[in-house]
């Protein structure tokens, strides 16, 4: 670890120069989501538990998926102790602000009422133990977002709270993300002027690609940016923008390597069938570039450099690209190798923390 | 000048009754049945055939003639290799779909094959049974004017499965290409979210679908097992095949426990295994920009010329070969890559 990394920040600070987009936190124990529901859903998820469409079976490189030393000492799960996690990942890293996504199933449930009672247990839980006592930390809304009505309700309930910047999906959706299902979610979401973050992950009950299921984890976790890649595809087909001109989506832990040759794929095939999509008013292309935000974790790592700035380049979005860690799982991303130093200053201060300040619309953490 | 991606079309089920045993040529008829109803390509879309071919007579791509007077003698084609996309993997019934597949074959042989000497063709197989592709890759085989077996690239399950490995085997040992085509009628959904509303997003996403194989191939270690395989992606579009590469290898690094055969980085086994045709470009929109996509692919000689024909790519004749094309890999584009990777 780095001299940088190590040192633990003792003054205060009063810009934000560091923000994490994508932190995963979870409780010792599932069933303590009981405190913050009804004795009726407490009583369901203590007796039937969540019941998804499943498939997202792998044996994954690590339990929970998470970094080795990320255990805290008390021994309880990665992610679930706050004062750990200011030790290891907020002050270690001089953070200065970071945004929970708590991947914790509520989305995606067969049961939906159940979905929608876990989406509310949780943010109350996020609210309690992580919001509450720790200044820095940024909350997502959590719904059950396989029913937009659902997720409506539970946006207009807690969207107004500065402290949740966005509202939380899993990529794997039942459904393409532009089918109208979902649009009562997105009209909510623009309402309380929220960005949707979409993250890698979860299961809509198809398999993970458009060709079956694969047999190894290593497809599952290569294989997550085609799913992103779909999404975009149906976003802007659907017409989403031209319904919701101020709809903002955050791609987070999908990559941006492929978004270029995506756009470029796009503009050409729209060129021949927009017939078909009369919703649409221009071209796919800039629909992405006008209303997509993407976290940087895992980072593209081209061989050379060069390769990466020439990236950057095609994909035109050097004001959407927001850093990331991934913390606690194993694959993170540490804030003083993840951006080639060599990217210009005022780039990397971009990734770094402005870009999030200007879309979440951050202030810094009063001590 | 090879072209690699010439579509020929059954014009109707009653053009192969003369290659059809009297058991499914009475089947048929009595049943209705008119042969695979799912299509990659809706008759009518725009892209399905381009405005240079459009209402031309014969229609595009059901007679040799056609496709001679359209494409080979304006354009000056060597070699075509064609691409007969009939949907057999649609048919569900396995025996109606080997009986199928050997129809074609025979029909391309009498009425493609034998009527033009620059013709090249691909084996149509029943993809979803294996064995029994396996068996129709034997007998094909026997013709050298059969240069790829050809797959669609919507499968059930991911190609590099074991499940399929009759069909690689069959192919490795005869010498032939595996052409991953776009398209096919699996029945399970094209996106790893479920059924997207609008041709337009199947057009595209089709891609993804690309990615997802080779990344299977890849992981299953299908080219150590079958270490001749070669893998052509017809129809796919290239430009998203260095973000792929990035992904993968930089995966491996982390997850290569996962799958201890894939002994090199995965980059290595796309570069020395598989080719892309060149249509659709995808290209960027500045010019000098496909010069860029081609070098992050990290190996030379990955493209083959393709018109695709008659789908639409281009609105001339004269603007067959794109014009993005860097001019240094134009006649490896043209002509070499394919002449070494197809051996013709």
């Amino acid at each position: 670890m780095t001299e940088a990394a190590t040192r633990v920040a003792v003054e205060s600070r009063t810009a934000i120069s560091l923000v994490d987009g994508d932190i995963h936190i979870q409780p010792a124990n599932r069933l303590d989501f009981g405190r913050y529901m009804t004795a009726h859903w407490r009583r369901h998820l203590e007796t039937f538990g969540g019941r998804g469409p499943g498939g997202a079976s792998y044996p994954r490189a690590n339990k929970y998926a998470a970094r080795s030393d990320s255990y805290p000492p008390n021994g309880k799960p990665p992610g679930s102790d706050l004062d750990f996690l200011r030790h290891q990942l907020l002050d270690t890293w001089n953070i200065d602000i970071g945004v929970l996504n708590p991947l914790l199933g509520a989305g995606g449930q067969r049961n939906l009422e159940f979905g929608a009672a876990l989406a509310t247990a949780i943010n109350e839980w996020q609210f309690a133990e992580w919001l509450d006592p720790e200044p820095r930390l940024r909350g997502s809304v959590v719904v059950e977002y396989e029913d937009g009505e659902l997720a409506a309700e539970e946006i207009h309930r807690v969207g107004d709270d500065p402290r949740l910047v966005h509202v939380l999906l899993s990529i794997r959706t039942a459904e393409p993300m532009g089918r109208r299902k979902y649009w009562p979610m997105y009209e909510a979401a623009v309402a309380h002027d929220l960005p949707v973050g979409v993250h890698f992950g979860g299961s809509g009950g198809s398999p993970i690609t458009g060709t079956g299921f694969p047999s190894f984890y290593i497809e599952d976790h290569a294989g997550m940016p085609t799913v992103f890649q779909s999404q975009v595809i149906s976003l802007v087909c659907e017409g989403v923008f031209e319904r919701f001109p101020d709809l903002k989506i955050v791609l987070i832990e999908g990559g941006f390597g492929w978004l270029p040759s995506l756009m470029w794929r796009l503009d050409e095939a729209y060129g021949r069938l927009r017939e078909e999509v009369p919703a649409l008013r221009r071209l796919p292309s800039e629909y992405i570039r006008e209303h997509f935000w993407i976290t940087t974790q895992p980072m593209e790592e081209p061989p050379r450099v060069t390769q990466l700035e020439r990236l950057l380049d095609q994909l035109n979005m050097n004001d959407r690209l927001m850093f990331a860690t991934d913390y606690p799982h194993w694959d993170f991303d540490a804030p003083d190798h993840a951006i080639p130093g060599r990217l210009p200053a005022d780039l990397k201060a971009a990734i770094r923390a402005e870009n999030a300040v200007r879309l979440y619309g951050l202030r810094p953490a009063e001590a | 000048m090879i072209d690699c991606d010439v579509h020929n079309s059954v014009p109707s089920l009653p053009a192969l009754y003369p290659y059809l045993s009297e058991h499914w040529v009475e089947y048929c008829r009595q049943s209705a049945f008119g042969g695979p109803a799912d299509s990659a390509y809706p008759a009518h879309a725009p892209t399905s055939v381009g405005p240079l071919w459009r209402g031309a007579k014969p229609a595009p791509g059901t007679s040799a003639g056609a496709v001679v007077e359209q494409l080979l003698d304006p354009l000056g084609v060597e070699l075509a290799i064609l691409n007969c996309v009939y949907a057999v993997e649609s048919i569900h019934n396995p025996d109606t779909a080997a009986a199928m597949s050997a129809a074609v074959n025979d029909w391309q042989i009498a009425e493609w094959l034998d009527a033009d000497h620059r013709f090249r063709a691909s084996v149509v197989v029943p993809s979803a049974q294996p064995e029994m592709a396996a068996r129709e890759i034997e007998r094909a085989a026997a013709d050298r004017r059969f240069v790829q077996v050809l797959l669609p690239v919507r499968s059930a399950m991911p190609y590099g499965n074991r499940h399929y490995h009759p069909i690689f085997e069959a192919a490795e040992r005869h010498g032939l290409a595996v052409g991953l085509h776009f398209g096919g009628a699996p029945g399970n959904p094209p996106t790893g979210a479920g059924w997207p509303s609008y041709y337009l997003e199947e057009y595209a996403g089709m891609a993804q679908i690309f990615q997802t194989q080779i990344l299977s191939m890849i992981s299953e270690g299908l080219f150590d097992r079958f270490p001749d395989l070669r893998i052509a992606c017809i129809e796919g579009g290239f430009t998203w095949l260095p973000s792929l590469l990035w992904r993968i290898d930089k995966e491996w690094k982390g997850l290569r426990r996962d799958v201890p055969w894939v002994r090199e980085e995965p980059s290595h086994y796309v570069h020395k295994h598989m080719r892309f045709t060149t249509r659709p470009l995808d290209a960027p929109p500045d010019p000098g920009g496909l010069a860029d996509v081609i070098d992050d692919i990290g190996a030379e000689g990955m493209l083959l010329f393709a018109t695709d024909y008659p789908h639409w790519h281009f609105d001339r004749i004269e603007d067959a070969i794109p014009a993005a094309l860097p001019e240094r890999l134009r006649a490896g584009i043209l002509r070499d890559n394919a002449r070494v990777f197809y051996g013709l």
